[in-house]
């Protein structure tokens, strides 16, 4: 069948078209259920986000909020918006940027009782970055390059 | 007047771009003769460019605070290395390097290319030229690496702390000479499109090329991905960041490219797929630049969040694609017919080896892409990460790793040996491995269970083909196909492993306290406050024993003062069976501290397969370019 050179450009420009279009495919059957969404803390008290589906909450790191367990390794915190506040729970070492009262990303899995359980902590890298998810919440913290103004 | 001289020359060098292009124009079309104009100017543009580069650096290097950039992303109180490395390690520099190359590139095109057709090299010439002009635009018009700061700042803000590593020496210009040397790779495409000669000549002249450009992205992908495994301190060497996949999928395209182009040098076949891919490669590497450099991407590697730029690029991108992608609907069709070829050859291997890469680009392109494509339509934030990544790539990266056993021991044109029971120890391997995993390791994936059962397998079938022959009279270019394949599934072996066998312990320790992961006991004894040049440092000391011998890590947290921040620095003891790979965290009131420990058997097979496939690949390209002298010389 692959022989005759006419049916042999065909067979492949088939090939390639099946290939493109599978890829398409098993990608669509793989962003069905794998995709993080990300949601504010007033999301998560409106129960827009499914409890045990991977996903990331952004917003800042409430004042005061943020304790240790006694095994040393597991620390709480609430993510707050202005709007909503989310009990954290990450166990693990924190970003060197953590911080108290600055933004925070989240990723990981709300449980049952609507508390948050976070495989990783993003913080911001320095001073002049931040997550793009906390520009548009926190518009009036400088992310900017001040130096050129 | 260093500045302005790096600007003056960059001015130049996009004159001489345009003026290639109308001459590269008006020579294809036969109105005028300027073969040899058209080569001189990419010289002249390509040591253009490598001045200005050169410039930039000797601004980083006497860190004159006059420059914008320099005060921005420097500071007088740093090592040298950091301050010329420095150079790139921000939008307008890196883009600069990125030009840089492209002109190097178009002007080793123009030097060293002696057998191509001149309507071809001279198209592909004014493809280059064309490139080009584009690039030095959005240098000149909005990022200029050289605009001065009046009045000079008195100290600059300095460089983030995460970039002052060795690796941002070596990483950013080695990704970028396969990045941006896959240009030549898509202007000779166009060249040959447009010239209408795609042929055996033509796969010569570009395989060195691809080839090049491939070695450089593997090492430099290998490069960045132990950067980012040792610097981050998350025990992890891939996390399939967006922008991490920017790198990989020119790397998918070039694998893909470097294969298609030897059938076509072999067999004369494959011709409008293989000038198809050649076209992708350096779109990918041009689309990763866009996703790089826009700061649409949460990530280190973007470094300023500026919608005009991403515009800019992205302007440019749709232009290159577009007008490539019109002129392949339009001269692919006229090209003559390949030679033919069986279902059971090594180029049919070869096609199969192609479907599967771009299958796996297709996914990798489609997820990195989805989160910017739902949020411009639905506005809903995403992100896209290994889960999916590794559940739609994986089976078809082990799928490709089973072609890459059979491949090879094909013969071109129509196999009649038969070639299965070659493969028969290997298979035998395979499924004792396999069986093995779902006894000894029933707890992890079936991802890592097939990857080590497909390594067991690979690592003597790619030794295969070697087999049989006199080692001195093999072509290198046969070696270096088989250690490159070699390398593959010793990087395989090493993934697999670690994902199968990794332990981790995380405690808080008080010093005197022992804390144990996997065979090793850790004896945590305390902390020192530590120096370096430009930072002060917290330093745990740990003793770590397995039996007989200590091993002695210190890891830290360091913190700079230009710009304030804390960086926590991994200690890596590396042993032949694997890595102890130590940080420590915070400390608490009852004086203890946060220690996080990793024992991961056999990690460095991945980056050791890393370089074994640079390796093999530059054996291909030495035996090549040998093989092109001698018949050069026998002419």
């Amino acid at each position: 069948m692959i022989g005759r050179p006419k049916h042999q450009r065909l067979v492949l420009v088939i090939l390639a078209v099946a290939a493109v279009l599978g890829a398409v495919l098993l990608a669509m059957w793989g962003l069905k259920d794998r995709a993080a969404y990300f949601y504010t803390p007033a999301d998560v008290v409106a129960g827009k986000a499914t409890a045990g589906k991977a996903m990331r909450l952004g917003g800042m790191v409430e004042t005061g909020s943020v304790k240790r367990d006694s095994d040393g390794v597991t620390t709480r915190f609430i993510v707050e918006d202005g709007d909503a506040r989310v009990p954290v729970t990450y166990r693990g070492i924190l970003p060197d940027l953590f911080r108290e009262g600055s933004g925070v990303v989240a990723e990981g899995r709300l449980s049952a009782d609507r508390s948050f359980v976070a495989d990783n902590i993003l913080a911001k890298h320095d001073e002049r970055y931040m997550p793009p998810e906390l520009g548009n919440q926190a518009a009036e913290h400088k992310a900017g390059r001040t130096l050129k103004q | 007047m260093i500045a302005e001289a790096g600007l003056a020359a960059l001015w130049l060098a996009a004159a001489l771009s345009l003026l290639g292009l109308f001459l590269s124009i008006a020579h294809v079309r036969g109105t005028l003769e300027a073969d040899k104009a058209v080569r001189a100017l990419a010289i002249v543009q390509g040591l253009l460019c490598l001045f200005a580069f050169a410039m930039l650096l000797l601004v980083f290097a006497r860190t004159d605070l006059s420059v914008a950039l320099v005060a921005e992303n420097s500071h007088s109180a740093k090592p040298l290395i950091y301050k010329v490395a420095g150079a790139w390690g921000n939008h307008e520099g890196s883009m600069l390097l990125w030009v840089t190359v492209l002109g190097l590139s178009g002007a080793a095109l123009a030097a060293l290319s002696h057998r191509l057709p001149s309507r071809t090299l001279i198209a592909a010439l004014g493809a280059q030229a064309a490139l080009a002009l584009g690039f030095h635009a959005f240098l000149l018009f909005a990022s200029n690496p050289f605009a001065r700061l009046n009045p000079p700042a008195p100290e600059g803000r300095g460089l983030n702390p995460l970039l002052q590593d060795p690796g941002l020496a070596f990483h950013p210009p080695t990704l970028y000479l396969g990045y941006v040397g896959l240009s030549v790779a898509f202007s000779l495409a166009v060249g040959a499109l447009l010239g209408g000669e795609v042929n055996r000549q033509l796969a010569r002249a570009m395989r060195p090329w691809v080839l090049g450009a491939w070695i450089f992205l593997t090492l430099g992908i290998t490069a960045g991905s132990y950067w980012a495994y040792y610097e981050l301190g998350w025990g992890g060497w891939w996390f399939w960041d967006p922008v991490e996949n920017a790198s990989l999928m020119p790397w998918l395209a070039a694998t893909a490219l470097l294969h298609s182009v030897a059938v076509l040098a072999a067999r004369n076949a494959l011709k409008a797929w293989t000038m198809m891919l050649a076209v992708i490669a350096f779109s990918m590497s041009m689309i990763g630049t866009f996703l790089v450099r826009s700061g649409i991407l949460t990530s280190v590697h973007a470094f300023a969040v500026d919608p005009l730029r991403g515009s800019f690029i992205l302007g440019l991108l749709a232009v290159y694609v577009t007008a490539a992608f019109l002129l392949f609907a339009v001269r692919a069709p006229t090209l003559r017919e390949g030679a033919p070829f069986e279902p059971v050859s090594r180029e049919a291997a070869i096609v199969a080896n192609n479907l599967l890469l771009t299958v796996i680009l297709g996914v990798v392109f489609i997820g990195t892409l989805y989160p910017l494509l739902a949020e411009a339509t639905t506005g809903e934030k995403l992100s896209v990460g290994a889960p999916y990544f590794n559940a739609v790539a994986g089976p078809l990266a082990i799928l490709l790793g089973i072609l890459l056993a059979v491949g090879p021991l094909l013969s071109w044109r129509r196999e009649g040996r038969p070639v299965l029971r070659r493969l028969a120890l290997p298979g035998l391997f395979a499924a004792t491995a396999l069986a093995i995993t779902f006894f000894a390791i029933p707890q992890s994936g079936l991802l890592p269970k097939f990857g080590l059962a497909l390594a067991a397998g690979l690592i003597p079938a790619t030794i295969i083909p070697l087999i049989g022959r006199n080692p001195l009279r093999t072509p290198l270019a046969t070696w270096g196909m088989a250690i490159a394949h070699l390398g593959a599934a010793v990087a395989v072996a090493g993934m697999a492993a670690d994902s199968a066998f990794t332990t981790e312990k995380l405690t808080a320790a008080k010093p005197g306290e022992t804390v144990e992961v996997g065979p090793w006991l850790v004896e945590f004894t305390g902390v020192t406050p530590a120096v370096g040049p430009n930072w002060t440092a917290v330093e745990a000391e740990l003793r770590a024993t397995r039996g007989s011998g200590v091993h002695v890590l210190k890891p830290q947290t360091r913190f700079f003062t230009n710009p304030p921040t804390e960086t926590n620095e991994a200690a890596i003891d590396t042993l032949l069976s694997g890595q102890l790979y130590t940080v420590i965290g915070r400390s608490d009131a009852e004086g203890r501290w946060q220690l996080r420990l990793w024992w991961k058997p056999l990690v460095t097979l991945i980056w050791f397969g890393g370089v074994l496939i640079g390796l093999g690949g530059l054996l291909a390209l030495a035996g090549h370019a040998r093989r092109a002298w001698r018949r050069r010389m026998a002419q």
